[in-house]
């Protein structure tokens, strides 16, 4: 099983950059428990170049790396329920 | 033309866009941002890529070009035309793309809050890097288009806003409109960027398109008011013609120069006037491509450079005529004191003959220029446009140290006046009026000398003959009067005898 790699695009420590890596870890340790998964963040006001290269306007900015295809999602992820559909992947279980 | 007492205090950058550090006398205020707005095909997009490019090219500041719309690499295709090598600038640091440009292959979900944190640093990671003085939006419409948040992004904007004035780069913020007139942006851009307004437009106006610039307001520093006619031009991109912008502080010279007939010149109290424009004015078969040859070969003749732009005759048939006069035009521009550049109305917009025109009075750098005819670039634009054309090239020609002869044809063959007369008569130093005499079944020419700036000038109306010898002024027509309005009367020698006596004073000299 491929690995699941999620990048996320961060502007520094705003109640919205910590409202989605909340959302994420529950994503990751409830939704995706027992998938191979990582979670890169990337601060574009310390590496704007990241930013520049992945054409990245908005924060924060999901990426879905792999498995293909990638997806983006723009927003604080709002809570968690959909978010797995909104990138395509595979529930470890059904939502509750 | 306009003097204002005291220094603005609010500082301009030159842009370095031909005409438009006129219009805005200086250039855009330095270290704000201004909006450039106008409907689709205005030319916004040109107009930012040139600020940048003149910025590169003319005063070694460097710029970034965040794009919403095109893609960087349509956008360095798309300006290669104009001269504008943006790959080259960006291979030496000079020129940074921050592209947002939409992208067809990645799908977007938006879930929850955002804002343009991203967006941001890159601006101010990219103008950093290249040290950049100038910066470049284009287009809103697109960032407004893609998200829906609207409320969003003009607060996010205003934010951009604010954090590239505190990095003391003039920008260029462009927006659609979807009309001409009326409000000045869409998605209310004019919410966040309230200070400096620049609009293009691009009308049709009696089935032409004319492009003009009006520069809508610039917070607390001073602007030519109203819009200005400009191009676009391969090669050059925006250029804008400043016509009210144009001050009267030509030179005058009280040199004289010869039109190349003693009779003539004679008539004009000795010769024209060196910086002037004289307006010859005639129905068809007058003679005044005649006077315009005349008046060219003895400048060719004295080792003067010369130039003609005619718009009637072709090449042939000019120095064929020339010929006949004993005019050798062909040794005259084989030796490179003559230019005769012959083209029809019809090739180009008026603003480009504008153009066109200048580029070749500077590069030639003439002593005489002469218009074979203005009055047929007349069928080419709307009235207002060639108002303003003539005025352009008048202003330019008189800073030019040149003289200029233009001229006019009237529509009627007896009498009347043409529109290019009404436009240009008082912007004209002088005017010689052509006209056809009816003389007991014979048609006779006259001329006389109606204006004459700064000189004593003969007042009379005389008669004169074409031969093969060129133009010859004979003796006035004593007994005819109603020749300029084409109507009539004639008198009988007995009659001016009378009422020669009835004024005793008057002898009619």
């Amino acid at each position: 099983m491929s690995t699941i790699v999620l990048q996320l695009f961060i502007a520094g420590r705003t109640p919205r950059t910590e409202h989605a890596i909340a959302t994420l870890q529950v994503l990751i340790v409830e939704r995706l428990a027992g998938y191979p998964c990582e979670l890169v963040i990337v601060d574009v006001l310390t590496d704007p170049q990241q930013a520049e290269e992945r054409q990245i306007f908005a924060t924060p900015t999901l990426i879905k790396e792999s498995p293909l295809p990638q997806r983006r999602i723009i927003g604080d992820l709002a809570d968690a329920d959909g978010l797995l559909t909104a990138l395509g992947l595979p529930p470890a279980r059904l939502p509750s | 033309m306009t003097v204002f007492p005291m220094t603005p205090p609010i500082e301009k950058l030159p842009t370095g866009i031909p005409g438009f550090d006129h219009i805005s006398n200086g250039g855009l205020p330095r270290g704000r941002t201004t909006l450039v707005s106008g409907t689709a095909g205005s030319a916004k997009t040109v107009f930012a890529t040139q600020f940048l490019a003149a910025g590169i090219q003319q005063f070694d500041e460097p710029g970034v070009f965040i794009t919403f719309e095109e893609t960087p690499e349509a956008l360095r295709r798309n300006m290669v035309g104009f001269g504008w090598d943006i790959a080259t600038w960006e291979a030496q640091g000079k020129w940074a793309f921050v592209d947002v440009s939409p992208q067809p292959e990645a799908e977007e979900i938006v879930r929850g809050e955002y804002d343009l944190g991203a967006l941001l640093a890159r601006i101010t990671y990219a103008v950093g890097r290249v040290g950049a003085a100038r910066v470049v939006l284009d287009s809103l419409g697109a960032i407004f288009a893609r998200m829906e948040n609207s409320q969003m992004i003009r607060s996010e904007l205003l934010r951009i806003v604010a954090a590239m004035r505190r990095m003391g780069v003039t920008a260029i913020l462009t927006a659609e409109r979807t009309q001409e007139y009326g409000e000045i942006g869409r998605y209310g851009v004019e919410e966040f960027v309230t200070d400096d307004v620049v609009i293009l437009r691009n009308p049709i106006e009696e089935e032409k398109r004319r492009r003009t610039i009006e520069i809508l307001k610039f917070r607390g520093t001073s602007h030519q008011k109203g819009s200005f006619p400009f191009t676009v031009i391969p090669g050059s991109g925006v250029v804008v013609i400043p016509l009210s912008a144009i001050e009267l502080k030509q030179r005058s010279s009280n040199l004289r120069i010869s039109s190349g007939n003693d009779d003539i010149d004679r008539m004009c109290g000795g010769g024209f006037f060196r910086d002037s424009v004289i307006l010859v004015s005639g129905a068809t078969g007058t003679g005044k491509t005649l006077m315009a040859t005349t008046f060219l070969a003895s400048g060719a003749a004295q080792g003067e450079r010369v130039l003609l732009f005619a718009f009637e005759e072709s090449r042939d048939q000019l120095f064929r005529n020339a010929t006949g006069w004993g005019f050798d035009f062909e040794e005259y521009e084989a030796s490179g004191r003559m230019r005769v550049i012959c083209n029809y109305p019809e090739a180009a917009s008026l603003e480009d003959q504008l153009i066109i025109m200048k580029n070749e009075l500077e590069t030639f750098r003439p002593q005489r220029v002469a218009i074979d005819s203005l009055s047929a670039l007349e069928r080419v634009s709307t009235m207002k446009g060639f108002r303003e054309f003539v005025i352009g090239l008048t202003s330019f020609i008189k800073h030019q140290e040149v003289v200029g002869l233009f001229t006019s044809t009237t529509p009627m063959l007896l009498g009347g006046s043409s529109i290019t007369e009404a436009h240009i008569s008082t912007i004209t130093d002088s005017i010689i009026l052509m006209r056809y005499v009816e003389l007991f079944g014979e048609m006779r020419r006259g001329m006389t000398v109606l204006k004459m700036r700064g000189s004593a000038h003969d007042k009379e109306i005389r008669e004169f003959m074409i031969d093969g010898g060129g133009l010859h002024i004979g003796k006035t027509f004593r007994t005819v009067s109603g020749i300029l309005s084409g109507q009539f009367t004639h008198t009988t020698p007995s009659e001016i005898e009378r009422l020669g006596n009835l004024f005793k004073d008057d002898t009619g000299v």
